[in-house]
C-alpha cells in the first residue's frame, strides 16, 4: 500500500568532501540559507538513478518502507532483474547524463558488492556519467556490513549513509536496531576511512527525550559527523509496529511545543557548527549536500529501479510518474517475464505537478526559482497561486517571494504542512 | 348516529409514564375495538418518536362501543391529547371536544407538574374529572397519600378515585362505568346550522388531509360543501368516518360525535386547529370560541452539516409541514454554517421533535443554532419589531428598549433537591411566586424570562434534581429587560451563528464559556487565533489559540511524493468545509461542536 520510497528505510544521507568540485550551479545554492540558485531556462536536467534493494535482516518498528525479511535471496536473479529494468528504461532516457546513483532499501549494504558493481557498469553503458558522479549506499552500522565497506568503495561507491539512529543504547533498543552503540561508532570510523563522503541518520523527538538529553546527543553527533547529517523527528507511520504500540498507549509522543523546541534547538546547534539545514531534516557543510536527494527536492528527473521504486521522467512537455510493483517476488517474476516490473505509468496533471514541485522545493532552504516554475508549470508563481493566500503567507513571515523565486522561510519550513495547505 | 344521551366524550390526562397509553389500550381491548392479534403496545401513538418518547404529538380519537351494567349501549369517544406544554393550545382544543377527563396518576409517583397544567386546562374547559390511580399493584403504591395530594394540590375530591392497574387490567370495568355514570352527555342541536370543531389534521398519503372533528350542532355528511371559517376555504366532504381505532366510514356525524372527514384538502396548513367547520350553504352565525392562529415561541437555525444536503433539507421541511402546520421556516444564510433555514416552533420540545423527525425520517444530519425567543424591539421612532434572529438586531442607537417574553413555571421537586432548584431559578433571573408542600414534595411557582429557559434550563434542572424534578410552564406576557446582543469574534470578525441575545448580567459568563469552548475546538494553525466575546465594541471575554510551533513531515523523498501529495489533496478536500476568518480558516466542525455543546 505504501509506495516505497525511492529513498528508503533505514537510512539517511551522508557527506564528505566531494571528490570533484561541484558544478557552479550546485555550489551556488548549497547551504547558504535563503538564496536561490538560478537554473536557467536551458538547464540540461541530469538524471538520477535510484536502485531499491528491498531486503532487511529485521524490520524496525518505526519503518514503513518497502522492506522485507527473507531467509535467503538469490543474488544472481536479483542482479539480472535490476539490470533488466535499467535496460528497459535506457531507451526513453537515451542521451541523458547521470549525475547520481543511490542504492536504497531495505538494507542495500546486504547486497553483494558485485551486484552494485554490475549495476554501475550497466549505468555507465547506457548513459553519460557526470564528472562528479555521486554513488551513495545506505548501510546499517553493523559489524558485518562495515567489514564490506572496502569492497563497496572498490566498485565505485563514493558515499555512505549510515542508519545509526541514536547514540544511546536504550534508544537503540527502543528503535529495534540490531547494532550496538559500539558497533555504530566502529562503523562510523570505517566509513570515514573508506569513503570520500559519509553521513549518518539520527531519530529524535523520541518518547521521553528531554531537550537537555537531545542537546548532549547532538553534541556527540557533531563530534562524530563528517560534512552531512540527517536528523529526523520520530514519526508514527500507519501500519508499523509503533503505530500499534502507540495506539495501545505503550508510549506518548512529545507535544507540539516540545517537538518544536527540539526542532529549533537542532537548527541552531547545526547552523552554529557549520552544518546548516539545507532541507527540513538534512544538514551539510555548504557543498556537501546529497546531490541525489537534491534532484528529488528540485523536482528533477529520476529513474526508480527495483520493487516499489518511484520515478519522475520529463517527456516533452509532460512529466511521467512511474511506479514499480511493490512485492519483491511479484516484481522479480514480472521482470523475468517482461523485462520490467512497472505497475503504473501516468502523466501528472498540471495541478498535481505544481503541488509536487512545491511540496518538494519548499523543503529546501534555497526555495523554488522562477525558472523552475516556468519549466514545470509554464508560468511564474504569481500566475499559478492564489494571490490572497500568497500575500497572507508572505506577510506572516512564512514565505518569501522575490525576483529569484518563491521560498519558505525558516519559520515556514518548520510549519510546511500548514503552509502548503494554506497555499494550495 | 347515536342519541346524545348515549355518547360520552372524554380525554385522559396523565404525566409521561403514568400509564395513559396503556390505559387507552386496555379500554380499546375491553370494548372489542381490536382483536387480540391486532393489539400492539400503545396503539394510539403512531409515530416512532411518539412511541419512543412516550408522548403524544398528534391528537387521535377512538370510538368505543360499551354495553354498560345498566344494559344500555354507549358510544365512548376517547380523545388522546398531545401531552406537553408546547402543545397547550392543541390540548385546549382537544379538551374543548370533550365533556370530561380521566385524571390518571401513578399511585407511587403522585402528581407531576405536567399533570397539573393539563388538569387546570380541563377544569377551565368545565370538564367533569374522574381521578384514576394507576399501578396500585406495585409494592411502592401509596394510594391514600396520592389521594390526599390530589385533594391538596389540585383541589379535587379524590374519595371516589378509581383504583386500577392498566398493566394487569385490574379496575378497567370500573373506569368504563365511571365514564358512563359520572360524565355528562354532550349537548347539541341536530337541526341547527353545522358547527364542528377542527381538533387536528394530518396528511395521509392515500386519503390526503384527514381532519379530526367534533360536531357541536348540525350534521356532517359526504357530498356536503363545508366552509373553514378562519380561512373561508370551501371544500366538498368526501368521506365521514370514525376510528375504532381503525378508520371506518359511516354515513354521517351528528351532534356530540367525534370522527374524521376528508375533503380533498392538499395541505394541513389550510386546516387550522380550533377552526370551525360549517356548511357553506347554511353557515353558522358565529364560529366556536377559542380559535387562535399558531404562534411560534422559539426559533432557531437549522443547517445541514453537509452543505450538499441543503436541497434535501428543504424538501424534507416541506414534506414535514404537510403534516405539521405548527412550525414555520424560511431560508437563512450564515457565513459560518452556510445555507439553512430559520425555523419557528411552539416550544423547545416541539423544536426537538421536528429536528429528530428530520434526522430520522429523512436521514439528515443537522446542526441547530442556539434557540432564540421572540423579542419586542421598541425603536426610538416608536415602531415595534418582533425579533427572533440575533442577526437581525438593529443598531443599538435605534433601540429605545427591548421587551422579552416571560413564563410562569411550575416545578415539583422532592424536598431534598429544593435548594439547588431555587438557586437555579434565582440565577436565571426568576421571581418566586409561590412555594407550597404536598407531603415531601415541594411545588414552586416562578416567573422566569423564557430566554433563560431555552438555554440549558431543562438539563440543569434534571441533573441537579437527579431527574426527580418535573417542570411545566405557560407564557406569561412580556416585560422590559436589559438585553444585549453578544457577538463571538474570531480574529475580530463576528461569527453570525454564535451571536446570542442575553441579559447583560449573564453576558460575561456565557461569553467566557463560549470562548473557552471554541479554544478547545479550533485546531492550531499558522497564525494565532483570537476568540472574543463582545457587546458592541466592548470585549468581555478573550481566549487565544496558539499557532503551530512545528508542523512538517520529517521525511519526503522521491518515493514519497505521490503519497504525500495525495494526503495534501485529501486535506484540501477537507478544507472545503473551512470558513475563512481574516487570515485563518476555521473548520465548520468547530462551530458545530460549539453549538452542540451548548445543548448540554
Amino acid at each position: 500500500m505504501v509506495p516505497l520510497g525511492a529513498f528508503a528505510g533505514l537510512c539517511h544521507d551522508g557527506g564528505g568532501p566531494p571528490p570533484c568540485p561541484l558544478p557552479a550551479r550546485e555550489r551556488d545554492i548549497a547551504g547558504r540559507g535563503e538564496r536561490h540558485h538560478s537554473d536557467g531556462q536551458g538547464e540540461a536536467t541530469p538524471l538520477a538513478v535510484y536502485i531499491h534493494w528491498p531486503f532487511c535482516a529485521s524490520k524496525c518498528p518505526y519503518c514503513d518502507f518497502n522492506s522485507h525479511v527473507r531467509a535467503s535471496v538469490d543474488q544472481g536473479a536479483w542482479r539480472r532483474a535490476l539490470l533488466a529494468e535499467l535496460d528497459h528504461y535506457a531507451e526513453e532516457t537515451a542521451g541523458r547524463t547521470v549525475s547520481s546513483v543511490f542504492f536504497g532499501g531495505g538494507t542495500p549494504s546486504l547486497m553483494a558488492a558485485a551486484t552494485a558493481a554490475a549495476v554501475l557498469e550497466r549505468v555507465a553503458q547506457h548513459w553519460r556519467l557526470a564528472g562528479d558522479l555521486e554513488v551513495t549506499l545506505e548501510a546499517n552500522p553493523g559489524s558485518v556490513e562495515a567489514a564490506r565497506f572496502a569492497d563497496f568503495r572498490a566498485v565505485g561507491v563514493t558515499r555512505v549513509s549510515l542508519g545509526v539512529q541514536a547514540l544511546d543504547p536504550e534508544a537503540l533498543a527502543f528503535l529495534g536496531r540490531r547494532h550496538s552503540l559500539d558497533e555504530a561508532l566502529a562503523a562510523l570510523a570505517l566509513a570515514r576511512q573508506h569513503f570520500p563522503r559519509f553521513s549518518f541518520d539520527l531519530i529524535y523527538a523520541r518518547p521521553g527525550q528531554s531537550v537537555a538529553a537531545w542537546r548532549r546527543e547532538l553534541d556527540r553527533a557533531l563530534a562524530l559527523a563528517g560534512d552531512h547529517l540527517s536528523l529526523y523527528q520520530l514519526t508514527i507511520e500507519p501500519g508499523t509496529a509503533f503505530a500499534t504500540a502507540y495506539a495501545r498507549g505503550d508510549f506518548a509522543m512529545p507535544e507540539d511545543d516540545l517537538s518544536g523546541e527540539l526542532f529549533e534547538l537542532t537548527q541552531e546547534r547545526l547552523a552554529a557548527a557549520g552544518l546548516p539545514a539545507y532541507e527540513i531534516s538534512n544538514h551539510a557543510r555548504p557543498g556537501a549536500e546529497s546531490r541525489h536527494n537534491l534532484v528529488y527536492w528540485r523536482y528533477g528527473d529520476y529513474l526508480g529501479i527495483g520493487p516499489g521504486a518511484h520515478g519522475r521522467l520529463t517527456a516533452g512537455a509532460r512529466k511521467i510518474a512511474t511506479r514499480q510493483l511493490r512485492a519483491p517476488e511479484t516484481w522479480l517474476a514480472a521482470v523475468e517475464a517482461e523485462g520490467h516490473g512497472t505497475a503504473e505509468r501516468i502523466a501528472i496533471a498540471p495541478a498535481e505537478r505544481l503541488r509536487e514541485m512545491l511540496m518538494m522545493g519548499l523543503r529546501l532552504a534555497e526555495g523554488v526559482p522562477r525558472a523552475r516554475f516556468r519549466r514545470e508549470c509554464g508560468a511564474d508563481p504569481e500566475a499559478l497561486l492564489d494571490a490572497g493566500s500568497l500575500a497572507r503567507l508572505v506577510e506572516g513571515g512564512f514565505l518569501r517571494l522575490d525576483a529569484e523565486g518563491l521560498g519558505a522561510t525558516a519559520a515556514g519550513r518548520q510549519r510546511l504542512n500548514a503552509v502548503l495547505a494554506a497555499l494550495l | 348516529m347515536t342519541d346524545l344521551r348515549h355518547i360520552r366524550n372524554f380525554a385522559i390526562i396523565a404525566h409521561i409514564d403514568h400509564g395513559k397509553s396503556t390505559l387507552a389500550d386496555r379500554l380499546i381491548q375491553a370494548c372489542g375495538g381490536l382483536a387480540e392479534r391486532e393489539m400492539r403496545e400503545q396503539v394510539l401513538d403512531n409515530m416512532e418518536i411518539e412511541r419512543e418518547r412516550g408522548i403524544t404529538i398528534k391528537a387521535q380519537t377512538v370510538r368505543l362501543t360499551y354495553r354498560a351494567k345498566n344494559g344500555e349501549t354507549y358510544e365512548l369517544n376517547l380523545m388522546d391529547t398531545p401531552g406537553h406544554v408546547d402543545f397547550t393550545y392543541e390540548v385546549s382544543r382537544s379538551l374543548a371536544a370533550c365533556e370530561g377527563s380521566l385524571l390518571v396518576v401513578d399511585a407511587s409517583q403522585g402528581v407531576e407538574a405536567q399533570t397539573l397544567a393539563n388538569v387546570y386546562q380541563a377544569i377551565e374547559a368545565n370538564h367533569e374529572i374522574v381521578p384514576v390511580l394507576n399501578k396500585i399493584d406495585l409494592p411502592a403504591a401509596e394510594p391514600e397519600r396520592v389521594k390526599e395530594q390530589i385533594e391538596e394540590v389540585i383541589g379535587l375530591d379524590a374519595s371516589h378515585a378509581v383504583m386500577i392497574s392498566a398493566k394487569t387490567g385490574l379496575g378497567i370495568d370500573a373506569v368504563l362505568e365511571a365514564l358512563v355514570e359520572r360524565l355528562p352527555p354532550p349537548q347539541g342541536d341536530r337541526e341547527a346550522p353545522l358547527k364542528a370543531l377542527l381538533v387536528d389534521s394530518w396528511y395521509d398519503q392515500y386519503l390526503g388531509v384527514v381532519i379530526l372533528v367534533r360536531v357541536k350542532d348540525g350534521v356532517l355528511r359526504p357530498g356536503m360543501k363545508v366552509r373553514l371559517m378562519a380561512t373561508g376555504a370551501v371544500h366538498p366532504v368526501e368521506r365521514t368516518g370514525v376510528f375504532t381505532p381503525k378508520g371506518v366510514p359511516i354515513d354521517e356525524l351528528g351532534p356530540g360525535e367525534v370522527g374524521f372527514i376528508t375533503a380533498g384538502i392538499k395541505t394541513v396548513a389550510d386546516c387550522r386547529v380550533g377552526d370551525t367547520i360549517t356548511e357553506d350553504r347554511r353557515p353558522a352565525a358565529a364560529p366556536l370560541p377559542g380559535f387562535k392562529p399558531v404562534q411560534s415561541v422559539v426559533f432557531c437555525g437549522l443547517f445541514p452539516t453537509d452543505a450538499a444536503d441543503y436541497e434535501r433539507l428543504r424538501d424534507s421541511l416541506a414534506k414535514l409541514r404537510l403534516n405539521d402546520a405548527s412550525f414555520e421556516y424560511e431560508p437563512e444564510t450564515s457565513a459560518a454554517l452556510g445555507f439553512g433555514f430559520r425555523c419557528g416552533f411552539l416550544g423547545l420540545l416541539h423544536l426537538e421533535i421536528i429536528q429528530e423527525r428530520l434526522e430520522r425520517e429523512f436521514d439528515l444530519d443537522l446542526i441547530t443554532t442556539a434557540p432564540s425567543v421572540v423579542y419586542k424591539i421598541h425603536l426610538t421612532n416608536g415602531e415595534v419589531m418582533a425579533l427572533h434572529n440575533p442577526a437581525d438586531m438593529p443598531d443599538p442607537v435605534r433601540i429605545d428598549h427591548i421587551e422579552e417574553p416571560w413564563i410562569k413555571a411550575t416545578i415539583l421537586v422532592p424536598d431534598a433537591y429544593l435548594g439547588p432548584v431555587l438557586t437555579l431559578c434565582q440565577e436565571r433571573r426568576g421571581i418566586q411566586k409561590d412555594l407550597t408542600y404536598a407531603g415531601s414534595r415541594a411545588m414552586v411557582v416562578y416567573r422566569l424570562p423564557l430566554n433563560e429557559v431555552v438555554f440549558d434550563f431543562y438539563d440543569r434542572l434534571k441533573s441537579l434534581s437527579r431527574g426527580y424534578a418535573s417542570f411545566d410552564y405557560q407564557m406569561d406576557g412580556y416585560a422590559e429587560g436589559d438585553l444585549v446582543l453578544m457577538n463571538i469574534l474570531v480574529n475580530s470578525e463576528p461569527v453570525d451563528a454564535l451571536a446570542v441575545i442575553v441579559h447583560r448580567s449573564a453576558a460575561e459568563k456565557r461569553g467566557r464559556a463560549l470562548c473557552e469552548r471554541l479554544k478547545e475546538l479550533i485546531p492550531r494553525q499558522l497564525f494565532a487565533i483570537a476568540i472574543q466575546a463582545a457587546i458592541g465594541g466592548r470585549i468581555i471575554a478573550r481566549e487565544t489559540v496558539k499557532p503551530f510551533r512545528k508542523d512538517v513531515l520529517a521525511k519526503c523523498y522521491g518515493g514519497d511524493v505521490t503519497r504525500k501529495r495525495k494526503l495534501l489533496e485529501k486535506q484540501k478536500e477537507g478544507r472545503k468545509r473551512m470558513r475563512q476568518f481574516g487570515k485563518v480558516e476555521i473548520p465548520q466542525s468547530a462551530f458545530l461542536a460549539a453549538l452542540k455543546m451548548g445543548d448540554s
